[in-house]
Order: structure tokens, then C-alpha cells, then sequence
């Protein structure tokens, strides 16, 4: 380029460290920002002013809205030079102030005008400034001129045009839709970039119309894309066209794969990476069909650059957990890559050889490892320790060596997950390899002798207590044992006191010097260590009865601990004893609320890996502990809440549906949202003349109910046993209101009784059907067999879609969609849907529904049920006959 | 979704993990604290890497980073795990590039802080809201760099040099074509 760049003065050449914002401070940048208000602009000026309130934005001071008001207002009188560089400055002060609603309309016709300007870095600009602080509404008036900018012949104009609307879809679909021939136009542009954001905006403008987005993509692997990165684009784009009609060619060649292979010879490394990583990402893709992605990759793993090294190593990695075979013939240029400067290319190097290595390899492959540990992160050995659990457990013969290895790397420094990995790696190589039981034993041992985590130490020595008194000399683990009752903290003490009690307890032979090591614990400091030595003593020492004693002792307990608990607080002293039989046994997990953590690892020193966590038992919890609905049996199912008030009302209450065999609990929960009343004696009063099978058979008042503190009232109905009965039911709220003091809090001692209209509520047909999936359900289907199916068919009138049509039925029937069936794909017009769910009575029901959509919106259903009980299947046709 | 690769921050700080510029295009930090959070963790991961003659690569808190140093300045570009490396890596070596031709070599702290503008400029022409812009770094810096005078503006407002630059420019466009 002939001209030279633009750049500063070089006056401080000689200056050590000098920075010319040292010392900078914003309120005399907010003060120097007065010479944007001169008549007689010095746009060098100017410039560097912003350049320095621009730093410190980037520096992370804020500007309050007075001051970013005051600066904003003060930089829109610039647009009066006509100095390019500073208006450049300008445009990139304006989009870091983000300026509100009304100080936009002050530039817009600056903007606009610019917009409009013969020079292409004003148009540029202009449009990116305004698209970026503009509102839908002004949207409008400039649409015009963002229609030309985008067949604009400059490409810098044309990008930033179509930049601005692939934002602006976002806010304002229906405005860039109306784009699409312009931009159709630009994709065909001569300029790489063009094609590129041309391609980016067509395929999100049509992306719910998929034979469109097919159409696009067929037409243009056609053609030539010129930009790397449009290139890129078309392979995600394509990939992703294969996938959604891969279910409808299961016969023959696979759409575009020979576009795709075809990118693996593209001149740009970007093109070929991507390439090869959509043929690794195909649905069930064939060894030959990955075979030269294999063979770029490969040739990547040997690059120069790191970033390509890793790009490779990464992909191969994912390939190796599914088609392991494919990736071998990388073998060697991977176990160059462990000793990688990188250590996350290392890492995946080394884990991807756990993976695809052979028997033969392990031991050598563990010697290379071993130098690689000592460093790297604990993050990365990690992800190395669990790739080593699978590797023995896929080549158990090698858990000699690879068990010196955990127990090596356990000696070493290492933070607790770390060592909680190996740890539970050790546990679960105990379990399933029984010849490395005893090893892996001692090792454990050896490990509790130097462990500074007392997690860790207790949950072994229980591990030691199961698995030690099984070992063909259980002996040897008593020293290492007894010695945590010397050397440890009381937590651990009192674990090591329970495993020796346990060894006591299993092994007869032992159970004189168990005792004499139980009794000096009896002297020990901690009261909880004392207790348990006491009480093994006693138990133990006691003759007869030893298997329950035993049971009782170190059963494992089959009572949830939470049920328990509570047990235990309602529990009041009196003559007669606490029973553990009367804790209810039922698992019940704690309700959503709490996040369980993805458990995608196998539980190592933890229990089974818990169930998945339903609402429904926070509420039966609830309603167990009311006694007059204790005797209702198993809760069947607990309908989501229904909101019986308008929002932001005086009161608000919504209520959920418990079913029962043979009654119906109506929760109402409400909320007192005025802070100047206290409620007392809440109730709702329910007229059931529209629900002709149910009778009250009770009703639970509320006894008070403060402001903002949410409380329950209830109400049981009886009705026929196992029968879905339905109805109606109206809402009277009743209580008494006392007012409250707001500055003292104290409410009066009188109050007055009010009552409060609700909304009506209904129980419907659903709520008798509870949503349980089936993981196969074609299985499940023909496994029902025939004898129970009903099929009919319906008309479902004018629908919206056939999406809307799909829920309508599925809401009706309140049963779980398989599969993944609720999903209707945008524009087709048939779609099959498949449910199930257990109908009250514990009645398995499945269901198919193939839906049809006709001409002008009118949709068609088939309903075919099966079910373990034909009236069931009626049911189910009546549940939608009637809805 | 298969979505367009987009770019989740840029990133030039110095050689003790202070900013000279930032650009952050996610609002996956919300704040200026969770910003300088994210910096420090980028800093301290990768001080120790030499990113000197190539760029190098880290993944971390489930973003991918490539990064290139050069004297007392690093650059980096942070995008979604599942992006693209080498989309990536082409980000980072135009910003790399163009600094270099702004800054006409001599690429450190002291002189990025001194044509700041620039910098803050070119970031602009590399990302629009994490949309990639441009990669070419001759047409980065071309477009931060490009003619600062108007050329709609009529020539009695231009001084005699400026009219002189403008008249050179012409006569070279025209040389070219």
C-alpha cells in the first residue's frame, strides 16, 4: 500500500515506561470533553479526548447517567467536522455510551445522513451505529436505504448491512424477512465476506423452512463459495440438512457426503477441519465414510501449529469413544504428541490412546504416562485417571500395572478431587476386578496411613469395614486400622472404631483382640467415638442373636434418611417407644428445587446413584404428616398448580390436585400480599353441586396467614374408588381479617369475617393419568399386544398448526410423550406422536396418534390405544371424544 | 442449532495480565468484575506458554482461547467450546497482523497504548457483535488507516496539504486501475 498509516507523534521515544494515560482521571476527561462544545473544532483534538474516555470505559470505569449523557450530547456536535478520522472515533463512542430511547433521536438524522453520504466508510458506519442504538420503530423509515446498502457495490457498505440485519432478526424478524431477494442477490457477490454474511442472514431468515434452507444448500454446494468461512457455513448447513433427512434415506449414499469430502481437499485448513469434523459427527457414520477424515486429521496431528494440533487431537478424541478401530492408525504420530508443549494436546493425545489402544500396548503406554503426570494440572489428570478406570476395565488382566499406577500417583502431591478420582477409581476397579481386591485394598490402606482429607479417610475405612473381613486374611488390615484411633481427628477415629467393630462382628476368629482394642477406645476424648465403642462392646459382647445384631449393626438402613428425620422431630416423648417401623420407606427425594449435580460419573464410595427427583414427593411428604388424610393410601399423582387468582391481587391462591385411589386433596397455597392484614383461620369453601360423584369428607384450615409468608389450606373430597371421575368445582376464600400495625407489626385483637371469590377449578381427565415414559416404545408396543387396542378416528377442525394440534391432545391427555414425537418438525403435514402413561388404577397405556393436516388448516387424528384393560382403552377414546 | 461461529471477546492485555483493550461481545460476563475474573484465570493459564512464533491454544470453563504474544502484549480470542479452532486462530492472526501494520512493526505496550485509537478502531472493523467482520489484515488496517480526510468535502475547506494528499491519492487510484 503506497499510502502510510496513520500514527502518532513519537515525542516520548525516550521516555522508560511512559503511558500517556498515567495518571488519568475521569473527571478531568469529562472536563477536557468541553472542546467538543467549540465553535472552531480541533478534530485532533477531539480525537484524542475520546480515545481517552473511551479507555477508561475499557478499563472498566462507568460513567453515571449524568456524566454519559452529558458526554453523549457533547459528541453529537462533532458530527459537524468533517475530519473522517475523528467521525470514526465518534461512530465508536456512540456505540459504547449504548444511549437511551430519547437521546438516539438527537444523532438519528446525523446517522441518517451519513447513511446516505457518497463516502463508503461514512455509509459503512453509519449503518452499523444506528442498527446497533436504533429501535424497531425507527427501523422502519431507514429500511429502505438497509435494502440498497446490502446490493450495495462496495463491500464494506454491503457487510456491514447485512452484519446489522443479522442482528436486527433478532429484535425485529419481520422487518428483515422482507430482505431475503436482496440478500439472495448478495450471496451470489463476488466479494468472500458478502457471500459469507449473505449466506449467514438467508439461512437464519429461512431456517424454520427446511426445504428451503435444502433448496439453499443444494443450489449452492453446487456452485463456488468463495470465502473460506461461507464455505464453512455451507458445511455446517449442509451437515445439518443431513441430518433431519437422514431418517428418509436409510437405502443408498448419504446426501452431500461428497460435497462434504470434497471440502477435505478445500485449499484453506479452516475448510478442511471443518469438513472432516461433520463426517466425525454424522449420524451413524461408516468406517469408509470416515476414513479420509481420519486421513487429514492425522495429517494435522503432525502440523507445526498448535492450534491445528489440537483441532485434530480433539476431534479424533470424540471419534475414539464410538468407532475406536478408526482412529488406531493415528497410534504413532499420537504418542508424539504426549510429550506436547501443550498440555491440553497432550492430555487429549493421551486419553485417546487409553481409548483405541490394544492390550499389548497398555504397559508402555503407562510408562509414558507416568513421566507425563508429574506436570500437568490436577484438572488434566483428572480426565487421565478416569480414562485409565475404563482402560483397566476393559483390559482386566492389566490391573496389575495399571493399579501401581494409581497407587503411585495416590503417594504424590494432589489437591481432593484429584485424589477422590483416584480414590474412586481404586473402589470401582475392587468391585469389578476381583483379583485386584486385595492389592487395591492395601493400597487404600497404605493411603489412609498420609491423608490429610478426612472425607476421604472415613469414606475408606467403611469401604475397609465391607469389603476387609471378606479378604482371605483379614488380620492385615487391623494395624492399619487401629492406628487412625491413635493418629487422627475424631471423625476419623470414630469411622476407624465402626470398621473395627465391623471386622469383630464378621470374622469370629478376630473378635477377642477387636475387643481388647475397642475397650481403650472407650477412654478416648471425643464423646462420639466413646458412644459407638460402647455400644459395638455391648452388642458384640452380647451371646445369641448375632445375625441380627449383625443386621442392626451394619445393615445397610432401608429407610431414607430425610423420612427418618422428620420422623424423629414429630416424634414426642412419651411411654411408648419410638417405632423405626412406623418411618415411612417410601425413596422420596428432595424436592426440584435443590439441583442435583450432573451425575454423569460413576458414584465411586457413594451409594447407587440416586433416583431422578420428582415434585411429587415434597407434596406427599406434605400430606402424609396431616392425619386426616393419612389413611388416603399412595398418592397417585399431584397436578401442577393452577393459579385461581388474577395476578397481583389482594390475595393470591393457586391450588394443586393430589389424587388418591379413592379421594381428591385440593392444596389451595396461599400468599397474603397486603402488609397491613393478617389472616387468621383461612379456609376455602367449596360448592361441589357441579361434581356430582364427589362428597367433602374433610377440611384443613389455615391457622394464620401473615403478610408475604405463603401458607396451605386444604380440602379432601371422597369419590368412587379407581374411577375418573370429573368436575367442577367453585371457591369461596373465608377468613378472618385482622389489621396490622405496619410500624409496630402488632396486629388488633378483633378482627372481621371476609370472604374473597376464587376462580372455578375442574378436574379433568388427565389428572387421573400420571406421565411415565417407556424408553422403547415400539417394544413396549408390540409387547402390549392387540387384544386391549382401540382405533378411531377424530377430526380436529381448523388448527393453527399442526405443532398446536399435536399439544392440544397431549395436554388433554396428560401422558408422556416418547421419543421425542412431541417435536413436529416446521412444515410437514403428517406426523406421528407417540405417548404413554399409567392410567389410575396403575393401568399401563400406550399411546399413537398419527395427526394429518389438510388444505386449509384442518387436521385429522387417528388415536390408536393399547392398554393391560379395554375399558381403559375406552376411556382414553372417551377422555378425547369429549374434549 | 447450527449457527453462524461468533466470537466471544478480544482480548489485548499486557505482559502482567492488565488490559490496554478489551472487547467483549458475550454477555456471558456481566459485569466489569466477572471481565477482570475472566482476564486474570486467562492470564494465569497461559503467561507461562510460549506463544511467541505460533499461536497457542487453551481450553478452560468450557470456552476455547487461542492466544499470540509479541514483546509485552497479549492477544487473545475467546470463542464457544464447540467453535471452529482454526475460525478462531484466523480472528486472532488478523488482529495480530493488522496491529503489526498499524503500529508499522514495533509492536508493545507503550506503543498500542499511544495509538490507541487505532487499536480501539480496529477492533471495531474485526467483530461487529460477535459477528466476524473482516480476517484480511491488510483490509483491517487499510479501513482503520484509510484517507482521514472527506472526500465529499469541498476542497476550499482542505488545507493545502491535505488537498496536495488527496490529490496524490487520486492520481495513484487512477495509476492502479
Amino acid at each position: 500500500m503506497a499510502q502510510p498509516f496513520l500514527k502518532k507523534d513519537d515525542d516520548h521515544d525516550d521516555e522508560v515506561d511512559y503511558s500517556p494515560f498515567l495518571g488519568i482521571e475521569k473527571g478531568a476527561v469529562l472536563q477536557e470533553a468541553r472542546v467538543f462544545n467549540d465553535p472552531q473544532l480541533d478534530p485532533r483534538r477531539c480525537s484524542q479526548v475520546i480515545t481517552k474516555l473511551l479507555y477508561l470505559l475499557n478499563q472498566g470505569e462507568t460513567f453515571t447517567k449524568v456524566e454519559a449523557t452529558e458526554v453523549f450530547f457533547a459528541v453529537t456536535k462533532l458530527f459537524q467536522s468533517r475530519d473522517l478520522g475523528l467521525r470514526r472515533m465518534v461512530y465508536v463512542i456512540i456505540k459504547e455510551l449504548s444511549p437511551s430511547a430519547d437521546e438516539v433521536i438527537i444523532v438519528t438524522s446525523s446517522l441518517m445522513k451519513d447513511m446516505t453520504s457518497k463516502t463508503d466508510m461514512y455509509r459503512a458506519n453509519a449503518i452499523r451505529v444506528l442498527c446497533q442504538i436504533t429501535d424497531g420503530t425507527l427501523l422502519t423509515q431507514i429500511e429502505r436505504y438497509l435494502k440498497q446498502a446490502i446490493v450495495d457495490k462496495n463491500p464494506v457498505v454491503a457487510s456491514a448491512a447485512l452484519v446489522s440485519g443479522i442482528h436486527l432478526l433478532q429484535t425485529n424478524p419481520e422487518i428483515v424477512k422482507r430482505w431475503s431477494n436482496e440478500v439472495q442477490e448478495a450471496v451470489q457477490s463476488r466479494a468472500a465476506l458478502v457471500q459469507f454474511h449473505a449466506l449467514a442472514l438467508l439461512h437464519q431468515i429461512r431456517q424454520n423452512d427446511r426445504l428451503a434452507v435444502n433448496k439453499l444448500v443444494s443450489s449452492l454446494t453446487r456452485g463456488s463459495v468463495r470465502s473460506p468461512l461461507a464455505q464453512c457455513l455451507l458445511i455446517r448447513y449442509t451437515s445439518q440438512v443431513t441430518r433431519e433427512s437422514a431418517s428418509n434415506t436409510q437405502t443408498g449414499d448419504r446426501p452431500f457426503y461428497d460435497f462434504l469430502e470434497g471440502c477435505l481437499r478445500h485449499k484453506a485448513e479452516m475448510v478442511i477441519f471443518e469438513a472432516a469434523r461433520a463426517i466425525t459427527e454424522l449420524n451413524g457414520v461408516t468406517s469408509r465414510e470416515l476414513t479420509p477424515a481420519i486421513t487429514v486429521l492425522q495429517l494435522f496431528l503432525s502440523s507445526t501449529k498448535p492450534v491445528l494440533r489440537f483441532a485434530a487431537v480433539r476431534t479424533l478424541n470424540k471419534v475414539a469413544m464410538t468407532h475406536p478401530i478408526a482412529v488406531t492408525n493415528c497410534n504413532i504420530d499420537m504418542e508424539s504428541l504426549i510429550s506436547d508443549q501443550n498440555r491440553s494436546i497432550a492430555t487429549l493425545a493421551i486419553t485417546t490412546l487409553l481409548k483405541t489402544g490394544n492390550e499389548s500396548s497398555v504397559d508402555r503406554l503407562m510408562k509414558q504416562i507416568t513421566t507425563f503426570m508429574s506436570d500437568i494440572a490436577d484438572e488434566f489428570k483428572i480426565v487421565v485417571i478416569e480414562a485409565i478406570r475404563s482402560l483397566c476395565l476393559k483390559f482386566p488382566l492389566k490391573h496389575r500395572s495399571l493399579m501401581n499406577f494409581l497407587s503411585n500417583i495416590l503417594r504424590e502431591e494432589g489437591g481432593f478431587e484429584y485424589k477422590k478420582a483416584i480414590v474412586d477409581s481404586i473402589v470401582i476397579l475392587i468391585r469389578d476386578i476381583p483379583e485386584a481386591k486385595e492389592s487395591g485394598l492395601l493400597h487404600l490402606c497404605e493411603f489412609i496411613e498420609d491423608c490429610e482429607f478426612t472425607y476421604l479417610s472415613t469414606q475408606i475405612l467403611h469401604f475397609l469395614g465391607i469389603e476387609g473381613p471378606k479378604t482371605s486374611d483379614p488380620s492385615k488390615y487391623i494395624r492399619y486400622i487401629y492406628n487412625r484411633v491413635h493418629l487422627e481427628n475424631a471423625t476419623v477415629r470414630a469411622g476407624a472404631v465402626s470398621t473395627l467393630a465391623k471386622f469383630g462382628a464378621m470374622v469370629d476368629s478376630l473378635k477377642p483382640r477387636i475387643f481388647v482394642l475397642l475397650r481403650r477406645c472407650l477412654f478416648d476424648t471425643d464423646d462420639e467415638v466413646r458412644d459407638r465403642a460402647t455400644l459395638y462392646l455391648k452388642t458384640l459382647g452380647a451371646d445369641g442373636a448375632v445375625e441380627d445384631m449383625k443386621e442392626f449393626l451394619f445393615g445397610s438402613l432401608d429407610i431414607p434418611l430425610v423420612n427418618l428425620e422428620r420422623s424423629l422431630k414429630n416424634y414426642e416423648p412419651s411411654e411408648e417407644s419410638f417405632d423405626i417401623n412406623s418411618v415411612p420407606k417410601e425413596v422420596k427425594i428432595q424436592p426440584l428445587a435443590e439441583k442435583k449435580a450432573p451425575g454423569k460419573k460413576p458414584t465411586g464410595l457413594g451409594g447407587p446413584p440416586p433416583a431422578p427427583p420428582s415434585t411429587i414427593d415434597a407434596y406427599e411428604k406434605l400430606l402424609s404428616s396431616i392425619p386426616e388424610f393419612a389413611n388416603f393410601g399412595k398418592l397417585f399423582k399431584s397436578s401442577a398448580p393452577v393459579e385461581l387468582t388474577e395476578a397481583e391481587t389482594e390475595y393470591a391462591v393457586n391450588v394443586v390436585k393430589h389424587i388418591f385411589d379413592g379421594h381428591v386433596v385440593f392444596q389451595y397455597n396461599c400468599t397474603n400480599t397486603i402488609p397491613e392484614q393478617l389472616l387468621e383461620n383461612v379456609t376455602v369453601i367449596v360448592d361441589a353441586s357441579e361434581a356430582e360423584e364427589f362428597a367433602e369428607v374433610a377440611s384443613k384450615p389455615l391457622r394464620s396467614l401473615p403478610y408475604d409468608s405463603p401458607g396451605q389450606t386444604f380440602v379432601a373430597f371422597e369419590k368412587p374408588e379407581g374411577v375418573p371421575a370429573v368436575g367442577k368445582f367453585s371457591n369461596m376464600l373465608r377468613f378472618i381479617v385482622k389489621e396490622v400495625d405496619p410500624s409496630t407489626g402488632e396486629a388488633e385483637d378483633d378482627g372481621v369475617e371476609d370472604e374473597y371469590q376464587l376462580e372455578e377449578l375442574e378436574v379433568v381427565a388427565a389428572d387421573y393419568m400420571l406421565k411415565v415414559g417407556v424408553s422403547n416404545f415400539r417394544n413396549a408396543w408390540e409387547s402390549m399386544g392387540p387384544d386391549c387396542e382401540r382405533v378411531d378416528e377424530y377430526d380436529l377442525g381448523p388448527r393453527e398448526n399442526l405443532a398446536e394440534a399435536v399439544n392440544a391432545v397431549i395436554n388433554l391427555l396428560g401422558m408422556q410423550p416418547c421419543e421425542g414425537t412431541e417435536v413436529v418438525p416446521s412444515n410437514s403435514r403428517s406426523h406421528t406422536c407417540l405417548l404413554s402413561g399409567v392410567y389410575i388404577g396403575n393401568v399401563k397405556v400406550l399411546v399413537r396418534l398419527q395427526f394429518g393436516i389438510d388444505g386449509p388448516k384442518d387436521v385429522a387424528m387417528k388415536l390408536a390405544v393399547r392398554s393391560e384393560d379395554e375399558a381403559v382403552s375406552d376411556a382414553i377414546h372417551e377422555i378425547v371424544a369429549s374434549g | 442449532m447450527e449457527s453462524c461461529p461468533s466470537i466471544k471477546n478480544i482480548l489485548l492485555l499486557d505482559s502482567e495480565g492488565n488490559r490496554v483493550a478489551v472487547k467483549y461481545y458475550s454477555d456471558e460476563w456481566p459485569n466489569n468484575s466477572a471481565k477482570e475474573a475472566f482476564e486474570k484465570s486467562l492470564f494465569t493459564k497461559t503467561q507461562k506458554t510460549n506463544a511467541r512464533t505460533e499461536a497457542e491454544i487453551a481450553m478452560f470453563e468450557s470456552h476455547i482461547i487461542v492466544y499470540k504474544f509479541v514483546q509485552d502484549l497479549h492477544f487473545s480470542v475467546t470463542g464457544a467450546e464447540n467453535e471452529n479452532e482454526l475460525i478462531l486462530v484466523t480472528v486472532l492472526q488478523g488482529f495480530f497482523d493488522a496491529v503489526g501494520l498499524l503500529l508499522r512493526g514495533t509492536v508493545d505496550k507503550k506503543e498500542a497504548l499511544e495509538n490507541l485509537d487505532l487499536i480501539l478502531l480496529c477492533l471495531d472493523e474485526i467483530v461487529d457483535g460477535g459477528i466476524i467482520l473482516e480476517t484480511d489484515a491488510n483490509v483491517i488496517a487499510g479501513k482503520v488507516a484509510s484517507h482521514n480526510i472527506d472526500a465529499a468535502a469541498p476542497l476550499s475547506e482542505q488545507t493545502i496539504s491535505q488537498a496536495l494528499a488527496t490529490a496524490r491519492e487520486h492520481l495513484a487510484r487512477s495509476l492502479l486501475k
